[in-house]
């Protein structure tokens, strides 16, 4: 497969309101796709829609293995950081996702006890250990200090290298080369 | 991953709140003789419904935790990213109710059987009734959890909900009618993991 990720004239609604209609667009390994947009617009709604967990109103989308971060943790709050992402990640890939965002210094420490900084860290880490081709990340940089920036950024810039695709919804411009995406216009 | 998830419920289960519907179930059978009296011939003969009413009450108190956090925290999406059909989801999380509630209530139910004066025949018996029913007890109130899932005023719905479902279990479970009462707890255990499956899916649009 050449593309991770394509979309064939795909349009979705929700709540009655009509967020984009007959979108196409495709991903190939290395590239990055931001897509942007004011508060409402259906960035959030696209990477659920290209995730699976959301079915268009019409078209058809077509995926390559994924992970996804987006605003909910899914992380056992009462459980050390380094236990909670091993349920989803077990093998060696954890320990190296941690050290690279910077997070190995907490894998003991409960999840209840993460700054909501170090909470977006651990998400992406879920991520960055997950082995998908295709990342699927929801306002990456939130809530992050320069050094987790700079990490994700990295990370991200390393993944594409290696042959991945990201697309990232963002209100806010991301470091590097990325293919816009407009929504809400 | 199943495995894994069935361990984690477990896990999170005795380590929540497991014990909650345990002293419930014995609080409700402790209130029996307070309301009936101390009639010994009287609680030996409402024993056994007195014990199915204090365990499908109890069976009420975990439901808001059994599907409800996972969905609010995402977790319910990223297992389905792992490849788990909805409906596995839905089975692991019966499995993992029924060893956090079955077992303890089973043992509770020595107890409640010696405040409602019953016998060791009524109480292996009531045991034996117990033991078939609450897989499918299980399996309605992970049914319920998914389908209450997110709305508005959750806790009063699935009392409504489970508590006209469950008679079957109790009416058979009751009247000593095994055979019945193992049908229609085999058919909620293997009809509820479709119904929370697709709830949960509903819940996503």
């Amino acid at each position: 497969m050449t593309e991770l990720l394509r979309f064939e004239d795909v349009t979705l609604r929700r709540g009655g309101r009509l967020l984009f209609e007959d979108l196409n667009l495709s991903l190939r390994p290395g590239e990055g796709l931001q897509v942007a947009g004011p508060n409402g617009s259906g960035k959030s709604s696209l990477l659920r829609l290209a995730a699976g967990l959301l079915r268009a109103e019409r078209g058809r989308v077509a995926r390559a293995p994924l992970a996804l971060a987006d605003e909910q943790l899914a992380l056992d709050s009462e459980v050390p950081l380094g236990r909670a992402l091993a349920f989803w990640t077990p093998g060696d890939r954890l320990d190296g996702a941690l050290d690279a965002i910077g997070l190995k210094h907490l894998a003991g420490v409960p999840v209840r006890f993460l700054s909501s900084g170090q909470a977006k860290r651990a998400s992406l880490a879920r991520v960055a250990a997950s082995g998908a081709q295709l990342w699927l990340l929801d306002e990456p940089l939130n809530a992050l200090d320069t050094d987790g920036a700079g990490r994700i950024a990295g990370l991200i810039d390393q993944h594409r290298a290696l042959g991945g695709a990201v697309v990232a919804a963002s209100h806010q411009s991301l470091p590097g080369d990325w293919r816009i995406l407009e929504l809400g216009r | 991953m199943i495995g894994s998830l069935i361990a984690r419920d477990v896990r999170r289960g005795f380590t929540g709140a497991a014990w909650l519907p345990i002293a419930f179930f014995l609080l409700v059978a402790t209130l029996v003789p307070f309301a009936v009296g101390p009639d010994a011939r009287l609680l030996e003969r409402i024993g056994p419904g007195a014990l199915w009413i204090a365990a499908l009450t109890a069976a009420l108190l975990p439901i808001e935790r059994l599907v409800e956090p996972d969905r609010a925290d995402g977790v319910l999406d990223q297992l389905a990213l792992h490849g788990l059909a909805e409906e596995s989801i839905a089975f692991s999380k019966i499995v993992a109710h029924w060893l956090t509630f079955a077992p303890l209530l089973l043992v509770a139910a020595i107890p409640a059987s010696a405040l409602l004066a019953m016998d060791a025949a009524s109480l292996m018996r009531a045991e034996i009734a117990l033991a078939i029913g609450t897989p499918g007890l299980a399996a309605l109130a992970v049914a319920v959890a998914a389908v209450t899932a997110g709305l508005p005023r959750a806790g009063s719905l699935t009392g409504l909900l489970l508590l006209p479902l469950a008679v079957p279990l109790l009416i058979f479970g009751i009247s000593d009618a095994l055979l019945l009462e193992a049908a229609v707890s085999l058919l909620l255990t293997a009809g509820a993991p479709f119904v929370a499956g697709a709830a949960i899916r509903a819940s996503r649009t």
